[in-house]
Formats: C-alpha cells, structure tokens, sequence
C-alpha cells in the first residue's frame, strides 16, 4: 500500500529569518522508479529544497509529503526515523569517517534503522558489491581514490534500500573520469529500480538524466522529461 | 490517502550505544589519553590516600594482634592533697594472688643516671632513665634479649644492668662486658633487650635488679610501674580489681591503664589526617573532569559533519545526544580505571617499602569508579546538548 509518490510538494514556501524567500511556492512531485535532476546557479533554491525533500528542514508554508507522511504533522524523532527508512543520501564530500573500513563505513549508514550489527556488514557487503567495491570492503577511506570514496558513499545511501535516493553534488569534488564512474553506478541503481533525485548546478548532469528541474530565484521554472526513462550515454562524463 | 502510522526511531542496542561511543575516541588517541590523564591523576590521588592510611592502620591492628590486649600497666596516682602516691612495695605479690593474672612485675624508677663514663657530666643523661626491674619482667611484656642475657637470681644482686634497645642506641653500646658508669659505680653490661611497643618506656631504660639498686643505688623500693598480664576474656575484670589490691588503703591513688588502646586510638585516628589529602584528590578530580568536558565541547565543534552525517542517516536527537554522553563516560571511566590501578600500585609499593600489609578497600574502588561516571556524566551533559540541538541543515553545511 504505497503511496503514489515518494515525494510531493504543494506550495511550498521557506523564507530564512525574514528575508528573501529561499522558495515561493513549489509544487513538485517525484515518483518511483524516476531519475531526475534538480538543476539551478547557486543561490536559486535548490539547496533549500534539498533540505526539505530530505527532511532535514521544514517548510515555512505549503505541504511536504515524504512517502505519503506529512512532514508537518511528524515529530522530530518521527521525522529522524522516516529519514533513516526512506532516504538515503550522498554528498559532495562524501562524509566518511576517516580510519574506518569501507565496509563499516556503509554498515554504520544503518546504525539507526535498528538491525543487528551482523546483518548490518552483510547488507553492507552486498551494497559495495552493487557499486563494484566488493573487492575493497576492508579498504579505509584515506586508501581509495575520490571516485571510489563517492562510491563508497553511494552504497552506505542504498544499503538499506529506500524509496528515495538524494544526492546533492556528488560529482562536485571529482574529476570527469571519477565523475562519469559515480554517475554510471547511479545509472545502475536507476536500471535497478531505485528513485534517485540529483541536486546539481552541473547543466551537463542535467542534460544526462531523464527528467530535469530547473529551478531559479525560488521557483520552478521548467520541469521537463520523463523522469522514468533511460538517462543518456555519459560522453564527456561531469565537470564542477 | 489512507493514514498509514507514523515511522518510529529504531532503538539502538547497549553494544551499539558504546561501539558508537568509543568509536569518537579511538579516532584521537592523543587527546583521550591527555584528557583521562586528568581524571587518572585525581582518582589515583584518592585512591593512594585512603589506600595508604588503611594500610597504616592495617599494620596497626596486626600490632596489637600480636602484642596482645592483655597487659594492663599499674600507675601511682596522686595523694587527695595533691602530692606524688607511691605504690607499696609487695604490691606485685598482691596483684599476682588475682585469679586470671597470669604474670606480673614491677620496675622502679631510681633516681640516678646513667652514662658512658663518668668523665660524661651528670646532667647529660641522654633522657635515659634508669630502673629497678624484677626479674618476670621480661616475661610480663613478652620482650626478648636481642643480645646478651636477662637479669637472673644472680645478677640481680650484682652491678650488672640490661639496656632498653633504645639505651643501648644512645649510650652506643653494642657489645656485651662493657661498662657503664650508673649512679656513682661502674655497671657491667649483660644484656640489650629488643624494641617494645607496648613499654616504650622499658625502651629507654638502663634495668637493673632490685637487690642491687636498693644495697648501692639507695632505692627505696617501691615500685613505679606495674605490669600485669591476665586472660583475654578477665581483662575487663582485673582491671576492676587492681586498684584495691595494689593499694588496699587508697585505691584512688592509682591509675590503671591498657597500653593497646593508645594503639587502638592510633589505628582510630589514621584516617583524620587523610581529609585534607581526600580535597586535594577530588579537587584534582574536579579539574580532570574540567578538562573532560572541554574536549566533548571541542569534540562536538569539530564534528559537526559527522552529527549531520548521524541526523540524515535517522539519528534521532536523543541518540546523537546519548552518543556524547556514552563518549563523555567513556573517556572518564577509562581516567578512573587508570587512576585505580595507578592508586593501588602506589599504596602496594608505599606499605611494601615500609612493610605495611598493602589494603585498598574496595569501597574505595567503587566510590573512585562511581566519582568517575558522575564526572563523566556532568562533563559530557552540555556537550551532549549542543550536539543534539544542533539542526541537521547547518550542521551538514559546515565545511
């Protein structure tokens, strides 16, 4: 019985400290199965609406649906444990603890959603595998170059399988070659049937994926493609 | 849309909650190990005092173990008008007709010196006193001759004397046949008794007979001191009964004491002492935990993307704020830990060297592990609250 989107927005508004809202009124739905790109310069919103779509803020005005749960109507421990269940994230520094292997880097990623810590490294092995470090599970952070870290990165978002992947820049501290090696495991994922939502600046990133929107000074102001189809060849692969 | 329950946080399991806690320290070795230095050093401090006075008053107790409880020491008092009473000279044979005594004697203080030689002026005396002593006496105190004999039927008639182990020190004399020049006539020394706690007095005494020290040192005979030993469990009553028999006419004129309570009151008093040096540990402890506390602030500062990480994975606040704490704990127990054992090793060395028993209570051990996770706790409080409230958004958007 799952809701028809994992995320809905309707006329959402957020406005920081009484200045220019950082959002005036998005609407926005996202589907399963989709791969899209939330495209825009800096400044023009798109990190806001991150931060909403991932949960880690709320709106000013306007609903946010995540997986059919009403943000506004779900307590702080709620909305921490609808986090941990439904989303996975990846960012553009790759945030891993530095000394520690591969493999508990992406079991710690489900710390929180309750599971024994065996079953943790088991779905964690299987998750390196998915994005082809199932060789270098005992590697620590320091011992992989960036591509292989982003990797690492990405397995530790879908271990736990949620309904909505969020990655925010995770091409932004690579190189083309390490770029087109983190995108191709996304494209992967997608092929798999994961949602994966990218928040980029990157018009080339924007261009690859099946969907794009693109958002400026708060709003949407295109929202074009079909979020479910297949994402174009990877040629030059990502620039920052 | 049918309303489906809201998601509920997972709980994390104990060995989770202290995986999660070490795991902060095992990635800075250096400050965990400064910061619990702190709290060593306070809990180490505790420890070795209370330690280090149980010890002394461990080795205290076996003292009086080993003496005996037994010996009580018979005094002339004072007369109702105030002058020096004097105990009657058959008073020993009194006290020895008491049913439970066991053994008694006597000494006499003589009022005479006792010096190396007599080229020695008579006012140097060395605060040696010299003494008539009966011939049960080693007996009574359960003394032994570290060198030499005791008095006999014979030599209690002859210029012969036994020094205190103390005598002997200062008159420096070590070897038997020398002679010493006691009241106005040269003694031989025969003896040099052991040290004895229970008499320090005999310690520092030259002994000489009664026949002798009444036929040239002009001693009138009356006893100064009376030793009496009696079964453990008749001690109470002897002691009711020795005054009337010592002294039929004027029982109030003598003082009955047991010289094993002054040890008694000794092992009683070793712990006052140690208050001051207690303060010191706990303040000690106090500053540790200080320095504790500003390393979970800093710590909590400079993870701020870690927290982020921890939120945007599904940590709830109270699950951030309960790692810090665990962590906060951690880094003081492992302090306390290192403190108890440093504390132990120090009062282990301190009574070894000076052939104390080494005791360390073990409330003492718990009290120093239940101070480190106050401490713990107190310092990782605030931390754990700035760490919690921090929003998800700013602390991911730290660089």
């Amino acid at each position: 019985m799952s809701p028809p989107y994992v995320v809905e927005l309707s006329e959402v508004t957020k406005v920081y400290g009484g200045q220019v809202p950082a959002l005036r009124g998005v609407n926005l739905t996202i589907g399963t199965g989709e791969l899209l790109a939330i495209v825009g310069p800096s400044g023009s919103g798109k990190s806001t609406l991150l931060n909403l779509v991932g949960t880690l803020d709320r709106p000013t005005a306007g609903t946010v649906r995540i997986d059919g749960f009403d943000v506004a109507e779900l307590s702080d421990r709620e909305l921490s444990a609808l986090r941990g269940r439904t989303l996975g994230f990846i960012f553009q520094q790759f945030h891993l603890a530095p000394g520690v292997s591969a493999l508990d880097n992406v079991a710690d990623g489900l710390l929180y959603t309750g599971v024994p810590i065996k079953v943790r490294r088991e779905r964690a092995a299987a998750a390196l595998e998915r994005v082809g470090l199932g060789h270098r599970l005992g590697h620590k952070p320091n011992q992989m170059s960036g591509g292989e870290q982003q990797r690492v990165a990405v397995a530790r978002a879908v271990a736990g399988d949620p309904p909505l992947i969020l990655a925010d820049e995770p091409t932004g501290n690579l190189d083309s070659a390490a770029g087109a090696e983190v995108l191709g495991v996304l494209r992967d994922l997608h092929a798999a049937g994961n949602t994966i939502a990218i928040i980029t600046h990157d018009m080339e990133i924007a261009e690859w994926c099946p969907r794009r929107v693109r958002v400026r000074d708060g709003l949407i102001v295109e929202d074009e493609g079909d979020g479910a189809g297949r994402p174009a060849e990877i040629t030059k692969g990502a620039r920052t | 849309m049918t309303r489906r329950r809201p998601p509920a946080p997972a709980r994390l399991s104990p060995s989770d909650v202290l995986r999660v806690g070490a795991a902060g320290l095992r990635a800075r070795p250096t400050r965990v190990f400064l910061s619990a230095l702190g709290i060593a050093i306070g809990i180490a401090t505790m420890i070795a005092v209370i330690g280090i006075s149980s010890s002394s008053r461990a080795e205290l107790l076996r003292q009086i173990d080993r003496l005996g409880t037994n010996l009580l020491t018979v005094t002339p008092g004072q007369t109702v008008f105030g002058q020096q009473a004097k105990l009657p000279p058959e008073a020993v044979d009194m006290v020895k007709r008491i049913r439970p005594v066991r053994t008694a004697s006597a000494v006499g203080v003589i009022d005479t010196t006792v010096r190396r030689t007599d080229r020695i002026p008579e006012a140097v005396t060395s605060g040696l006193t010299v003494q008539a002593a009966s011939a049960e006496l080693l007996t009574t105190l359960e003394g032994r001759v570290a060198k030499g004999t005791w008095l006999n039927a014979a030599t209690e008639r002859q210029p012969a004397v036994v020094l205190g182990s103390e005598a002997a020190t200062r008159l420096g004399i070590t070897r038997m046949g020398v002679r010493v020049w006691l009241g106005n006539r040269w003694f031989t020394v025969i003896g040099i008794l052991t040290p004895m706690s229970l008499a320090p007095e005999i310690e520092r005494s030259a002994l000489v007979g009664f026949p002798v020290a009444e036929r040239l040192l002009g001693f009138d005979g009356h006893p100064t001191t009376l030793y009496e030993r009696s079964t453990e469990e008749s001690v109470e009553s002897v002691r009711a009964v020795l005054p009337r028999t010592v002294n039929p006419e004027n029982p109030n004129e003598v003082n009955v004491s047991r010289p094993s309570d002054a040890l008694a009151a000794r092992a009683a008093a070793a712990g006052a002492f140690t208050n001051l040096l207690l303060g010191l540990g706990a303040v000690a402890l106090l500053v540790g935990g200080v320095g504790v506390a500003n390393t979970m602030v800093i710590s909590v500062l400079e993870r701020r993307r870690e927290i982020g990480l921890r939120r945007s994975l599904g940590a709830t606040r109270g699950q951030v704020r309960i790692q810090f704490l665990v962590e906060s704990l951690l880094l003081s127990a492992l302090g306390g830990v290192a403190g108890a054992v440093l504390g132990a090793l120090a009062t282990a060395g301190y009574a070894l060297s000076r052939d104390w028993p080494p005791v360390v209570p073990p409330w003492a051990i718990g009290g120093a592990v239940a101070a480190t996770l106050v401490v713990g706790s107190i310092a990782g409080i605030y931390p754990a609250i700035r760490a919690a409230r921090l929003s998800p958004t700013v602390a991911l958007s730290t660089v």
